[in-house]
């Protein structure tokens, strides 16, 4: 069933170089073996179901993935089988799901494998040795995807227990409003076709039966956060709803007794159950970036070889680590404290801590930092800080700061209720006077009058207005791989007016691009790339990616921290470092370089630069062609950034600041009354992005970052920025719009409950039709285009051709 | 109207029968992952060769009687 030969990888559906290690078929070895093996699974169909997403990273199987110590977070559980809790990267649609859950099913011993789609998490069960963990991790990660281990107790049962609890609330209420609305339409028709006395009575009965237990509770989220707000002497939307629901269930009950036929159980229920649909809703738009959130969280430093003085190795977790104790650092490992090197030689990669493209070199007695990447040789480390003390806690205490100052700001929804509050109080209040002293009726009927307008006012609409837009922006916005962290991250957005950007990793791409290629002949390209395909170093990868047709030269020798050697009968050739390869001239006008060196010829240099995003100055120009006033805050060069910045088309820049630097000019933004829009994406933006009016973060961000930014983009472009805000200008537009519907609804239908016309079939189509209306507004955010400077195309299921 | 004696109570059943069915599949977890439920139902339990190739073989029949 081979077909005629693909551009594109029958894997990960990449396009093949036309030298690739795979084969006519496949771009890298690496996708035929996981073609081969799927195939030799019988699960080859795959290919026909999956959908790939241009936007989710490709399913290349990565071969420096980081080895987790999988068998360190393997446990054993009640029933006496291993269990590991892993989170999947890479998950594309439902049918990577049944791959991943089939493979791992077909391997021997494997009892349970099954994957949360929304939370993507994986649960793992197999009979036997814990030590399986590393095989059974590799069948998967050989198929491209990339998995993490967790720790289950780390990720908070409290939302999710508490969603749970606002959706049995939500059945319990709809099931009580639907039957005592049958009750009540009786109790209606009865008006006209003369029910008689008794019977009415029943049904009042049999509605209260039914109502009061349920809205005991049903309402219970309504008073918990209405008695919380009044303990601190505050009042918000809570109150109102509270004190209408109780009250007009009180008042029913008493006219039930009374056989009389002011009875509202039907409004209080149905208020109840519109209400929580509202809630939870609003609560589950957020449970999934929520739980992106959480994942990240939930992932704990690795294991650390510690080194004893007496030569013997212990693998241990990091909290072990004490200043004056040696470990060992694998190439590809994350350093777990601070410390500095006492033996080895390598490159480390700093991007994480100071937004630093290009690694920096390592040598005995260098300093490193927890959370940096060794790249290239094992080191061995001494721990002068570990914990609370490395660098990498002294950013996240910055960042805890920051993000204190931030709590302050309070919901459109809030602020709305606390005027509104008061006023619906004060009417209901005036009501009940006006009719009992001033027109002198009995206080049953002006109480009667009183409720009538707090269940009219009755915030229904208003307390749909914010999540019902919320949860149609959430959606919208979530199809386009932006996830929307906080609830109020939308309103902050839609008000923001500088837009600050950080360098590496936001502006630009992150990793080194290649910049002089069309100055170098192709045979000195081809030399270098085939000792470059030899190492991970950042520079050896970019050069490879644009030479095609690279085969690994027999014997190079890679030499940690100064680059790689190939003899050959002639002499030796070298690609590395400047010094090393024995080149006296200096040239700083790139970021980064390699040279290489050969016998008998004049060494080539080969220069790198982090370039900008595609469509960085694009976005940037729309920026402020919308008014924004964009700078550019970097930790990096001076050098790096003015390239960075002239090429995206930013005229404010600065250079060389500290995590410490760009929270305090943040600050002196928000003092000149600018609310800051942030994006960043390193760790040490992360004390930044949490002072910001409102942050963004691409998924590629370091965890901790991704967790404070409000609002989280995929993929390898900027103009999800662009669609955010578009988003957050129409939300807020249709939020206003909603509440000003909803006051019209009530300037129309107060004066009829102030005059005391309001009956209860009033009353419920009064509110229900105000709700529809408020819902069907929403509704609009999520017709009309998005922004795009071009549309992205999805590619849709692959088909793959008979021959 | 003595219809309402026995129509009340079999309404109230029927609904407390669906509330309690409701509670119980959310208490059973069947909830938690609404997306991958969805899903689910379109795998094939045991897919094999034979299988798929039955299956293509129909296409092809059904195609080209």
């Amino acid at each position: 069933m081979f077909s005629a030969p693909h551009s594109t990888c029958r894997h990960c559906g990449e396009p093949i170089p036309t030298a690739s290690t795979g084969g006519a078929q496949f771009c890298c070895a690496g996708c035929h073996a996981a073609y081969d093996m799927i195939e030799g699974l019988g699960l080859d169909s795959y290919y026909q179901r999956r959908c790939l997403d241009p936007d989710q990273p490709t399913l290349k199987p990565d071969e420096d993935e980081v080895r987790f110590d999988f068998d360190a977070y393997t446990e054993t559980d009640s029933e006496g089988l291993s269990a590991l809790h892993l989170m999947v990267e890479g998950l594309q649609c439902a049918a990577c799901v049944w791959l991943i859950e089939t493979v791992l099913k077909k391997q021997p011993g494997v009892r349970h494998a099954r994957i949360n789609m929304t939370t993507r998490r994986l649960v793992l069960k197999w009979d036997g040795a814990l030590a399986r963990a590393e095989d059974l991790a590799h069948a998967v990660t050989q198929l491209g995807y990339r998995l993490a281990p967790y720790d289950p107790s780390l990720i908070s049962a409290e939302t999710e227990r508490h969603e749970k609890q606002l959706l049995r609330a939500m059945v319990v209420a709809g099931f009580a409003a639907g039957n005592v609305m049958l009750f009540s339409v009786s109790v209606w028709a009865g008006f006209t076709q003369g029910m008689g006395e008794y019977t009415r009575g029943l049904m009042h009965w049999l509605s209260a039966l039914i109502a009061l237990p349920a809205i005991a509770y049903s309402a219970r989220p309504f008073f918990r956060s209405a008695i919380g707000a009044l303990k601190v002497g505050r009042t918000n939307m809570d109150v109102p709803i509270s004190l209408a629901v109780i009250l007009a269930s009180t008042m029913s009950l008493v006219e039930t007794i009374r056989m009389s036929d002011h009875v509202y159980f039907d409004s209080a229920i149905s208020l109840v159950f519109f209400l929580l649909i509202g809630r939870y809703l609003d609560s589950r738009a957020r449970g999934r970036a929520r739980s992106a959130g959480e994942n990240l969280m939930g992932l704990r430093a690795r294991a650390v070889t510690i080194l004893w003085e007496d030569g013997t190795h212990e693998i241990a977790p990091p909290e072990k680590l004490k200043p004056g104790m040696r470990f060992l650092v694998a190439a590809g490992e994350r350093i777990a404290a601070d410390g500095h090197v006492v033996s080895g030689e390598s490159d480390i990669d700093t991007q994480l801590i100071n937004g630093e493209s290009v690694p920096e070199r390592a040598l005995t007695n260098t300093p490193v930092f927890a959370g940096t990447l060794n790249l290239s040789g094992p080191l061995t480390v001494e721990v002068t800080a570990t914990g609370e003390d490395t660098l990498l806690s002294e950013i996240v205490r910055l960042m805890e700061a920051a993000e204190d100052a931030r709590a302050k700001y309070v919901a459109l929804a809030d602020r709305v209720s606390r005027y509104y509050a008061p006023v619906v109080h004060t009417l209901a209040l005036g009501a009940f006077l006006g009719w009992w002293l001033g027109a002198g009726s009995p206080w049953q009927d002006a109480l009667m009058v009183s409720i009538a307008v707090l269940i009219i006012t009755c915030p229904c609409a208003l307390g749909l207005a914010v999540p019902a837009v919320q949860v149609v922006a959430g959606g919208r916005l979530l199809q386009r791989g932006i996830l929307m962290k906080a609830g109020t991250a939308l309103e902050r957005l839609a008000t923001a007016d500088v837009c600050v950007f950080d360098k590496t990793g936001t502006l630009t791409q992150g990793q080194p691009q290649w910049t002089n290629a069309h100055a170098i002949g192709e045979d000195d390209k081809l030399l270098a790339a085939s000792l470059a395909v030899a190492s991970k170093h950042p520079l050896s990868r970019a050069l490879c990616r644009n030479v095609l047709g690279a085969v690994l030269a027999k014997g190079v020798e890679e030499i940690p921290g100064s680059g790689l050697r190939l003899k050959t009968p002639d002499g030796e050739v070298r690609l590395g470092r400047r010094e090393w390869c024995g080149v006296e001239a200096k040239d700083e006008s790139a970021e980064a370089e390699l040279w290489l060196a050969r016998p008998n010829a004049a060494p080539v240099r080969f220069a790198f630069t982090d370039q900008v995003r595609i469509d960085a100055a694009a976005t940037v120009a729309e920026l402020k062609r919308q008014g924004f006033k964009v700078l550019l805050l970097s930790g990096d060069r001076a050098s790096a950034v003015e390239a960075a910045a002239r090429d995206a088309g930013i005229d404010d820049w600065h250079s060389a600041l500290t995590p410490a630097d760009k929270v305090a000019r943040l600050q002196d933004l928000a003092g000149l009354g600018h609310c800051v829009m942030m994006i960043g994406d390193g760790l040490n933006d992360a004390p930044a992005l949490a002072a910001a009016h409102v942050s963004l973060s691409p998924a590629s961000a370091a965890d901790i970052s991704q967790t404070v930014a409000d609002i989280v983009f995929q993929g390898n472009k900027l103009a999800p920025i662009l669609e955010a805000l578009l988003v957050a200008k129409r939300a807020d537009h249709l939020i206003k719009q909603n509440f000003a519907l909803s006051f019209v609804y009530n300037a129309l239908t107060v004066p009829l409950a102030l005059a005391g016309m309001v009956t209860p079939l009033i009353a419920a189509i009064a509110m229900s039709t105000s709700s529809l209306v408020v819902i069907s507004n929403s509704l609009r955010l999520s017709i009309g285009a998005g922004f795009s400077f071009k549309r992205p195309s999805v590619v849709k299921p692959v088909q793959e051709q008979q021959a | 109207m003595t219809v309402l004696i026995y129509l009340i109570p079999i309404a109230l059943v029927l609904g407390l029968a669906a509330l309690f069915a409701f509670l119980w599949s959310l208490k059973s977890g069947q909830y938690e992952d609404m997306e991958g439920a969805a899903n689910r139902i379109l795998f094939d339990d045991e897919p094999s060769h034979e299988n798929q190739r039955k299956i293509e073989t129909d296409d092809n029949e059904r195609d080209n009687p």
